[in-house]
């Protein structure tokens, strides 16, 4: 079985790797590349765990094979701290204990980066529907909405 | 209760453990990786039901790439035997043959052999290579049919229980209860309005986004280390020891980050199996659950058909109350029916009442517990039944409920009194809450649910070690599902007289802390955190003899407050208080490390009650229920960390929502389940909720240092009854059997406009 | 000497029906071994799979619990969760 070579760039450092033809981005970033940030909850696009940004669109990478990473840049949970400072949204969701067991954490908060980069003041309804791709059993999405509200709020200044 | 004038406790600090859960750091159970690692993958049963004639891997250990293969035959055949070891009673032979089917596979999904290989496409590939001759037999699901006289055998030998003279004919219904008080018939013939009506609900998953993933490694000594993820590492490894028939202290289990169990991962799947193949080749095995054989092949809960009978007087008053349960358990006995029994009617002052309960098995997954187990599904028949009673009755439902409330002193249905219980403030606050005088619109009702449940409390293990600058550890053993570390540090903080960033809280593995029961029952805060006060009380105790010493004064004249021993009494005045961090410098001197352990069968733990208030509107075109309002009341004894006490109640909110409005497993003709992923296995979204109101009514619990009441599963119990009542209340259409899906509301809609042509 | 009443029908067979006991013993571990000699098999039953409600207050597993003539005392179903 020939393995594919694939350059990239990930979380912004350039980024080479093989993979098997079938394996899917987030067994690439999981299991090649250690980003073991990004998790799988369904493998078929329905939970949102494994939220990323591909060229600035959001993406559920088990839908994309690692394969189709060539020549892309990627952004994963792992990028969105700045070294020790933790972004505004990260911040909040910690403030309003918007997590529980903490697994959808890093797709909700690359979901609702990817929100706010085009939207920097969604109404509760317009981050309700962008997050719907997202799914948490544990908090019934209260806190989580008021954490991304007042971190747009953050944002905003 | 002993602490007051609380500077810790009830504060809102950020959880110890959240930067690495928000920057993606912390380990779940598929992080993990060890050197030499093979993945291991299962082959499962096409069939819901089948025996099993013929195993042949030869094909599959021939693939390059292949170490080993598991069936039956690697497993220990044990004998039928009961313990209470895990949650609920559990018969091991059962357990393993859940995990690796034995002569029969008994529903889609069914384990039956098991490959270990150097790539997860290779594992792939052999499980397809292994090739099984199966016997298909008739299979049977849904629960009335599998107690029909002719319905298929799953169990040759099972005779029900709890019925004298035993049957002589064995049938799929493992047991019958019944918990009855005072004179039913005398009762019914004093009621002067009678409800009675039949409920059924399908299974659901717990459907926690985690699937399950362990990593197992055996060395040839005989010793074993295994990663998980699960509700109690204690728990795995005597589930491990158990089927493996290893030494307990040969195994060491370290707890992984849990992502989500609410009772589903208070059981083995993946680990012996995993272990069975490491020792096999020598090799850690790694096993991760896909979505698919989650839904398939770990415990969701029962489907039920719930028949209730209620009796009052036109004041009011409940004169009787008669229920029949009946769960599915699926492949093996033990369904929750016995706690649903029991908690059914536990909000009401009862004088007579009869619940009978039957545990039935058909061919589907084991079931596992799932939140209050048992208790949402009768609660939903009974509360429905209550509603249409207040009605019948032309009495506000909170005011129905309050004037036949549980309170101090009430006698439970199942026997005992009452004690230290909060109903009524529960349904007091709902009555004054803003939202129950909410003005409502076109197509929008009101409906009110109230529930219960037991808590339990159980055998915890803490350390508290004083660092010597004066900063603390908390060292304890259940796994954290919704911010419990945080807790525990906080109560170990307040005892010690300390802030919380200066004590730090580890959940060890299990070779590191003492014996700690799962975390499961809502009992975390109750048992863990006594274990944990008791511990750091310990240390307080130690701390005051170091500075007697220190002073060289009787110790007991010194007193702790604030972090600092003080000299009270004969030697008030005389030294300036000692800061822990003062003492701890200097404790060798003094006499060595500094701490406090507490191993404790923690009893005492307090039931907790819960009203809830929900407002729908239904859009009569495409019966869709849209949640307007949501408005959950619980007593919770005392909110340690108010925001996840809030976030505990939110999050059963959400799951009692999807249990009435959209989640069902679908089967196929041949027993095979057709929704297994997300997509159609619905579960609520961002977008189908609002935001959700936690009220926390505060009745301590005289039994804990703190007051607390378990918290975590009481939530779930009255949202089905809340929404069905609520559609009621908007367009008088009653749902008796859930999920109350667009496609059946609509129907009942149809139905309704039909009658009344 | 404790009155013990038993919740539900699950030991009627070791009982040969009653539900309601008058035990000589004022522990739970004492009211396992009282039971077992009386009715043999029973206590081992409810050691295994009951609780013990003493006026009010539930313990589960704890032979030290203690039973006095006055209190109210039942067995129930030992309660697990999830």
């Amino acid at each position: 079985m020939s393995q594919h070579h694939v350059s990239a760039t990930v979380n912004g450092e350039p980024v080479e790797f093989l993979c098997e033809p079938q394996e899917t981005l987030l067994d690439v970033l999981r299991d090649r590349l250690n980003l073991t940030g990004s998790k799988e909850g369904c493998g078929s696009g329905d939970c949102g765990a494994c939220s990323v940004v591909v060229d600035g669109r959001l993406m559920c990478s088990c839908l994309m094979l690692g394969a189709e990473a060539e020549g892309r840049a990627i952004e994963t949970i792992e990028s969105l701290a700045q070294g020790d400072r933790l972004h505004p949204l990260q911040q909040r969701f910690l403030e309003h204990a918007a997590l529980q067991c903490g697994f959808c954490t890093p797709g909700f908060l690359v979901a609702a980066k990817a929100l706010l980069d085009r939207n920097p003041n969604p109404t509760e309804s317009e981050a309700r529907y962008w997050l719907a791709g997202n799914l948490c059993r544990c908090t019934g999405y209260d806190k989580i909405i008021r954490a991304v509200m007042d971190a747009a709020a953050d944002l905003r200044k | 209760m002993a602490y007051e004038n609380l500077k810790v406790v009830g504060t809102r600090p950020i959880r110890p453990d959240g930067v690495d859960k928000v920057t993606g750091r912390a380990q779940f159970g598929a992080d993990m990786t060890m050197p030499g690692q093979l993945v291991g993958k299962m082959k499962r049963s096409p069939h819901a039901h089948a025996r099993i004639l013929r195993i042949d891997a030869t094909k599959a250990l021939a693939l390059p790439g292949v170490k080993a293969v598991v069936t039956a035959a690697d497993f220990p055949d044990i004998p039928d035997e009961m313990a209470f070891v895990g949650e609920g009673p559990m018969n091991f032979r059962d357990l393993s043959c859940n995990c690796m089917a034995r002569d029969k596979a008994l529903y889609e999904g069914h384990a039956v052999a098991a490959v270990a290989a150097t790539t997860a496409a290779i594992a792939d590939e052999a499980v397809a290579l292994i090739d099984i001759a199966y016997e298909v037999l008739p299979h049977v699901i849904d629960v009335e049919a599998a107690m029909a006289e002719d319905a298929p055998l799953l169990h040759p030998r099972m005779i029900t229980q709890g019925v004298q003279p035993a049957p002589t004919k064995p049938s799929n219904i493992a047991k019958k209860m019944v918990f009855a008080l005072g004179d039913i018939a005398q009762g019914f013939k004093d009621a002067e309005v009678i409800v009675q009506r039949k409920y059924t609900t399908k299974p659901v998953h717990q459907a926690y986004i985690e699937p399950h993933a362990c990593i197992a490694a055996a060395s040839s000594d005989g010793q074993a280390q295994i990663f998980s993820s699960s509700q109690g590492q204690f728990m795995i490894r005597a589930y491990v020891a158990k089927l493996l028939g290893i030494d307990i202290s040969n195994i060491r289990v370290t707890p992984a980050e849990i992502g989500g169990g609410f009772g589903g991962k208070t059981l083995v799947y993946l680990e012996p199996v995993a272990l069975a193949l490491s020792k096999k080749c020598g090799r850690p095995v790694k096993m991760v659950m896909s979505r698919e054989e989650v839904f398939k092949a770990s415990g969701p809960t029962s489907g039920g058909a719930v028949e209730v009978k209620i009796g009052a007087k036109k004041d009011g008053t409940i004169t009787a109350a008669e229920a029949t349960l009946k769960y599915q358990a699926g492949a093996f006995a033990g369904s929750p029916v016995g706690p649903g029994c029991m908690a059914a009617f536990a909000m009401y002052d009862l004088k007579n009442v009869t619940i009978t309960g039957y545990d039935v098995v058909s061919n589907r997954p084991k079931v596992a517990a799932y939140r209050a187990p048992g208790a949402p599904i009768s609660t939903f028949g009974v509360e429905s039944c209550i509603d249409e009673l207040a009605r019948k009755i032309g009495m506000d439902p909170i005011a129905f409920r309050a004037k036949n409330a549980a309170k101090n002193g009430t006698k439970a249905a199942y026997g005992p009194t009452f004690k230290d219980i909060g109903y009524v403030e529960t349904l007091e606050a709902a009555r004054k809450h803003p939202h129950y005088q909410q003005p409502l619109g076109k197509n929008q009702g009101r409906g009110v649910a109230s529930g219960f449940w037991f808590n339990i409390g159980g055998e915890s293990s803490a350390a508290v070690h004083i660092n010597e600058d004066g900063t603390a550890v908390v060292v304890e053993g259940c796994p954290d599902i919704g911010g419990s570390r945080a807790s525990m540090a906080m109560m170990a903080a307040e005892v010690l007289g300390l802030p919380i960033e200066r004590v730090r809280p580890v959940i060890a593995d299990t070779s590191s802390v003492g014996y700690s029961f799962l975390t499961g029952g809502s009992r975390v805060t109750f048992a863990t955190g006594m274990a944990v006060t008791q511990a750091a009380e310990q240390a307080v105790v130690e701390l005051r003899k170091r500075a007697a010493v220190t002073w060289d004064i009787p110790v007991d004249d010194i007193a702790w407050a604030d972090g600092k021993a003080h000299p009270i009494g004969a030697s008030a005045g005389k030294f300036p208080p000692l800061s822990l961090g003062e003492i701890a410098l200097k404790s060798a001197r003094t006499g060595g490390p500094i701490g406090g352990k507490a191993q404790i069968n923690a009893q005492g733990a307090a039931p907790g009650y819960g009203t809830h208030v929900c407002d729908v509107e239904v859009d009569l075109e495409t019966g869709h229920v849209t949640i307007l309002r949501y408005t959950a009341v619980q007593d919770v004894g005392r909110a340690i960390h108010p925001s996840y006490v809030e976030g505990q109640i939110q999050g059963g909110v959400a799951q009692g929502i999807g249990w009435a409005l959209n989640e069902e497993y679908i089967y196929d003709k041949d027993g095979r389940l057709e929704n297994a992923g997300f997509l159609d296995y619905r579960v609520p979204v961002c977008s189908d909720l609002p935001m959700i109101e936690a009220v926390v009514v505060e009745v301590p619990n005289p039994r804990h240092p703190f007051g607390v009441k378990g918290v975590g599963e009481v939530p779930i119990v009255p949202p089905m009854a809340a929404v069905a009542n609520a559609i009621y209340d908007a367009i008088g259409v009653r749902m008796p059997d859930l999920p109350i899906s667009p496609p059946r509301l609509r129907a009942a809609i149809d139905r309704r406009a039909e009658a009344a042509e | 000497m404790p009155r013990i009443n038993i919740a539900g029908n699950a030991v009627k067979k070791f009982t040969h029906g009653e539900s309601a006991l008058d035990v000589e013993a004022n522990t739970f571990g004492r009211l396992i071994l009282e039971l077992d000699r009386r009715f043999p098999g029973l206590g081992r039953q409810v050691e295994e799979s009951m609780a013990i409600a003493i006026d009010g207050e539930i313990y589960q597993d704890a032979y030290h619990a203690p039973l006095k003539a006055e209190s109210e005392i039942w067995l129930i179903p030992k309660i697990a969760g999830g």
